[in-house]
């Protein structure tokens, strides 16, 4: 048996604008982490092209895909994936350790509101908390982009609100591009744009005319 | 209820997982291999040699008991046949001569052995390779020992000179033979096999006979024993009638030269074959119980769901066992294998200082059991603990991911290195220390290695050292001369004025049974002068030790087996002249290295001997440039029965030992190697699928690929640097104990290392390391950074 050949996206035209939060919506298998992906530079398409400013990266090699993601690109997962044997300020002083132009970890970690819980190990933090770690570990570098795949996917609405809105307040100080994916239809209202995938497509495309304060998110 | 066993699905769970860790389960697959083949190679020679022996001795009809005697009428044969336990007796003359080997400057020792020419020997028949037996009447016709022949080159139809009884004899060579008497045959007064300058031959009796005056006689006898017959009694009996006629005291079979060297030899093998692969079947296990610990953790959510299906913890375990037993079995074949092929070349080195007619390797089903029976012991050994402690979880409690390790700073940061340390770096440590038992675990695999490595290495440290103690410290003579009988003190004098010859020193060896209580040895005291320089008394380390004025000095391996202690009185009942009994104290022991010796005061002896000045051999420091002028004219002296030149005897025994080293030390490079890869190989992947999250985060924030190498090389790199040390250490305790095994009554190996030896260990250790970190590195640069993040911890 052979393998089957199955695109992921297909034809998807996608533009993301500086300083704004781009809400992605989608079941399962719509595509959103795939086109996440190749917005980080995890991944690069079979067809088509990507550009960051003036960066083509659609051929480039896996050289090219780390420094674009080590200058550029910032990262928060659904699971945090904070290094467990370092603390709150180490776990962001990597990402300070290896960038150009960083703010100080204690600053990163401020602007996420754990400015008391610097030294702490990250089993020692509340899930929200290490959720919060994980953004200043992002922001840390001052990205052009912050790639969210389901941040809140692991936390309570209490919890994920608070998650929401140290990206919101990052995307606002900093101004950085942002991405969110999210199944969660309500998480939308804080978006600029919201971009629906399915199949592997885009089906719309909306702007939100008022954006909904993250503290008013219900779901 | 009827107990069902677990489906198939189970089984085929099995093959997939074992599949699934099939490079780790490789690795340690052939650490099992590696302790198996050294299992299978040693126990299968001690199997082939005893098989080869037992038949060669039976065939050849070899004796049970050996008297050497003066001289003696035929007619009392008769009287030794009649005792009691006594089967079959055969009289013979035997005697020591100087050969001259064409285009050979050195004399050689010949042993002159008498054979009936009408009739094959009643007992230790001679095994005839080609040519033909004596004819009867044609006296200068001889049987050659193969191994002289060979050394030489000479067949059937060569011939050589004698000096028979003082006059110059040609042989002339009809036949090419081995006996079970001198399987392993060394010059007189040495203690090294030498193929060229020794040989044996076997000659027409009445021509032998008459050449020494023993027509009607014999100074040599052999017995064999009825069945349930008490050996110590027929020997009393035998030495009591042989006592009149300058009996040298019966040798039973155990104690016959080349049976006694043999059997040391077999010994050693039976122990070796133990001790060493104990070493390697124990790192096998110890690593297999870490990689079952690690990998039974990463099963823990399988675990659950499979109790929760109902499948008791007796299943489980049955389950996981099977995996530790499929991994000991792959080993323990490959092992054989390896072994079988190992054995055979062991052998071949074997049949060079032991003659057989034919030596065939043979590899017995009861050792091929023996060495898949261990490997499955080392496996349920290996896999018992962690298969425990998977299976005893409650399915709740494992449905959980295990609790997450409490981190904080490592030791280093708490005294103030923590500025100067990186968030990587702080990563290393803290993970090493956060798991000591693991970090522990990983050191001292690794360092097992070492030990292996250092235990092999310290052989060459240690035969060094025995060269240097015999050959530079020992033995400082150029020449050693051996007479045929006790000559007085006017040979020395005639010594002094041979070509080249600068200083001479006299010693007298007397035969003798030494007798502590109901033990006994036969052996030759040795008397040497107060003020010898030349041929000294040394311990294992090269410490000179003096001759005490008075009593006995003894081996120390020789009080122990006559279990006496320095200050102890022994009977020493002389074999020779008058042959006195005297009471003799043992004055002190020494650790030396080779044979069973007993020195005594040149003089005391003498006084002993009431002699003179005799002596029975003399050490001769000579001109260097006068060495072939005194070998030319040693040859022409009748008396003289040996001369041995230290010089050759140092360079023929660095070339049976180098041989021997070289293979050794493939054998443990070679398997050490495997240890440690095995080890570095398993922690590395071990790690690398635990923190293969942490690893994809790092690279996903933009870590390169060297830079998450680093932390996980890093960490093994430091687990390596320390494993170096301990490694030595333990090597050293290993070394003890193989050395400990080896000891033997035939020699004795000093414990002695070079700092150089540790050097090589440690490089070996590291490079084998940074192999199977490279190993680890490719599979880093394949970790799917997607699928990663995406699942939960």
């Amino acid at each position: 048996m052979g393998e089957v050949v199955v695109h992921a996206l297909r034809g998807v035209d996608f533009e993301l604008f500086p300083g704004e939060i781009v809400v992605l919506l989608g079941p399962s298998g719509s595509g959103k982490s795939t086109l996440l992906n190749i917005l980080g530079g995890l991944d690069v398409p079979t067809k088509g092209r990507v550009i960051y400013r003036d960066h083509n990266l659609t051929e480039a090699g896996e050289a090219t895909l780390t420094s674009y993601r080590r200058e550029h690109v910032g990262f928060v997962f659904q699971f945090y994936n904070l290094i467990p044997s370092l603390t709150a300020r180490e776990n962001v002083a990597l990402v300070t350790d290896i960038s150009e132009s960083p703010m100080t970890a204690e600053r990163a970690l401020d602007m996420v509101g754990l400015s008391k819980r610097l030294d702490h190990f990250p089993a020692q933090l509340s899930g929200g908390e290490q959720q919060r770690v994980a953004i200043a570990r992002a922001i840390a570098k001052q990205p052009g982009v912050l790639l969210c795949d389901e941040p809140t996917g692991a936390l309570d609405i209490t919890t994920g609100v608070v998650v929401l809105d140290a990206i919101a307040r990052v995307n606002q100080e900093l101004g950085t591009s942002t991405v969110l994916i999210t199944h969660n239809a309500a998480i939308a209202g804080m978006a600029d744009r919201v971009v629906r995938l399915a199949d592997g497509r885009v089906a719309s495309v909306e702007r939100n005319a008022h954006k909904t304060p993250v503290n008013e998110l219900r779901w | 209820m009827v107990a069902r066993l677990p489906t198939s699905a189970l089984n085929r769970k099995l093959l997939r997982d074992l599949w699934h860790m099939r490079s780790q389960a490789l690795a340690i697959a052939l650490v099992v291999a590696a302790g198996v083949a050294m299992y299978v190679a040693y126990l299968s020679n001690f199997d082939s040699l005893q098989r080869t022996l037992t038949s060669y001795y039976n065939d050849q009809r070899f004796a049970d008991v050996f008297i050497s005697l003066k001289r003696a009428p035929e007619r009392l044969t008769d009287r030794i046949r009649s005792i009691e336990g006594v089967e079959v007796a055969d009289t013979r003359v035997v005697v020591g001569v100087t050969l001259d080997v064409p285009g050979m400057d050195e004399p050689a020792s010949g042993q002159l052995v008498s054979v009936p020419v009408n009739a094959r020997p009643v007992l230790n028949n001679v095994f005839l390779r080609r040519g033909r037996w004596p004819d009867p009447g044609r006296s200068g016709e001889v049987i050659a020992s193969e191994a002289f022949s060979t050394a030489h080159g000479l067949e059937p139809g060569a011939e050589l000179a004698a000096i028979i009884n003082g006059r110059r004899r040609q042989l002339h060579i009809v036949g090419i033979g081995l006996s079970p008497e001198y399987i392993y045959s060394i010059p007189p007064g040495e203690m090294f096999p030498d193929d060229r300058r020794h040989g044996v031959f076997w000659m027409e009796h009445r021509a032998l006979a008459a050449a020494y005056d023993m027509e009607a006689g014999f100074n040599h006898i052999s017995l064999t024993l009825t069945p349930g017959a008490q050996e110590r009694e027929v020997i009393d009996l035998v030495d009591q009638l042989l006592t009149p006629y300058g009996g040298l005291g019966a040798i039973p079979r155990a104690q016959q030269f080349s049976a006694w060297t043999i059997a040391n030899e077999l010994r050693q093998l039976q122990t070796f074959g133990f001790v060493v692969p104990l070493i390697f079947l124990g790192v096998a296990t110890f690593i297999l119980n870490i990689a079952l610990t690690r990998a039974l953790a990463l099963q823990r959510p399988q675990v659950a769901a499979l109790k929760a299906l109902g499948y008791a913890n007796h299943h489980l375990a049955w389950h996981y066992l099977k995996w530790a037993i499929t991994i000991a079995l792959v080993g323990g074949l490959v092992g054989v294998a390896a072994g079988a092929w190992l054995g055979t070349g062991m052998l071949s080195l074997y049949s060079q200082y032991f003659r057989f007619p034919t030596l065939t390797y043979h590899l017995s089903p009861s050792v091929i059991g023996g060495a898949l029976l261990i490997s499955l012991i080392s496996a349920v050994l290996g896999a018992r603990s962690a298969i425990a402690r998977a299976v005893r979880i409650p399915p709740a409690e494992a449905m959980r991911p295990e609790a997450p390790v409490r981190y904080r700073r490592s030791v280093l940061e708490r005294v103030g290195f923590s500025e100067r340390l990186r968030p990587t770096a702080r990563i290393v440590l803290r993970t090493m220390e956060r798991q000591p038992v693991r970090t522990a675990t990983s050191v001292l695999g690794i360092a097992l290695a070492g030990a292996v490595l250092f235990v092999g290495f310290v052989f060459i440290d240690a035969m060094t050292a025995l060269i240097d103690t015999e050959f530079q410290q020992r033995m400082r003579q150029d020449v050693t001369v051996t007479f045929a009988e006790p000559r007085s003190a006017r040979a020395l004098h005639d010594l002094e004025h041979l070509p080249g010859v600068m200083r001479v020193e006299a010693t007298r060896t007397v035969p003798v049974r030494l007798r502590a209580g109901h033990r006994t040895r036969t052996l030759a005291i040795t008397g040497l002068s107060y003020t010898t320089t030349l041929n000294r008394i040394v311990d294992q380390t090269g410490r000179p030790h003096a001759i005490p004025p008075e009593g006995l000095l003894l081996s120390s391996i020789l009080a122990e087996v006559l279990g006496v202690r320095a200050g102890d009185k022994i009977t020493v009942e002389v074999l020779e002249g008058a042959r006195p009994v005297v009471i003799s104290r043992i004055a002190a022991l020494v650790d030396d290295s080779m044979g069973l010796q007993a020195y005594m005061d040149i003089d005391r002896l003498r006084r002993l001997m009431r002699e003179g000045g005799a002596l029975s051999g003399a050490y001769l420091q000579v001109d260097e440039a006068m060495v072939t002028d005194l070998q030319t004219r040693l040859k022409l002296i009748p008396a003289v029965a040996g001369v041995a030149l230290t010089n050759s005897m140092r360079d023929s025994f660095r070339e049976i030992m180098a041989e021997n080293l070289n293979l050794q030390i493939i054998i443990n490079v070679v398997f050490a190697g495997i240890i440690a890869c095995g080890v570095v190989y398993n922690a590395a992947r071990i790690s690398l699928s635990e923190r293969s999250r942490e690893l994809a985060s790092l690279r996903v924030l933009g870590f390169t690929r060297k830079e998450i190498s680093l932390i996980l090389l890093g960490e093994l790199g430091i687990v390596t640097a320390l494993s170096l040390p301990v490694g030595s250490l333990i090597g050293y305790g290993l070394a003890r104990m193989v050395v400990e095994s080896l000891t033997s009554e035939v020699y004795r190996i000093p414990l002695v290392w070079q700092p150089s030896t540790i050097a090589w260990g440690w490089i070996v250790v590291t490079i084998a390391a940074a192999l199977s970190a490279l190993v680890v590195r490719r599979r880093l640069d394949q970790l799917d950074l997607v699928t990663v993040l995406k699942t939960r911890e």
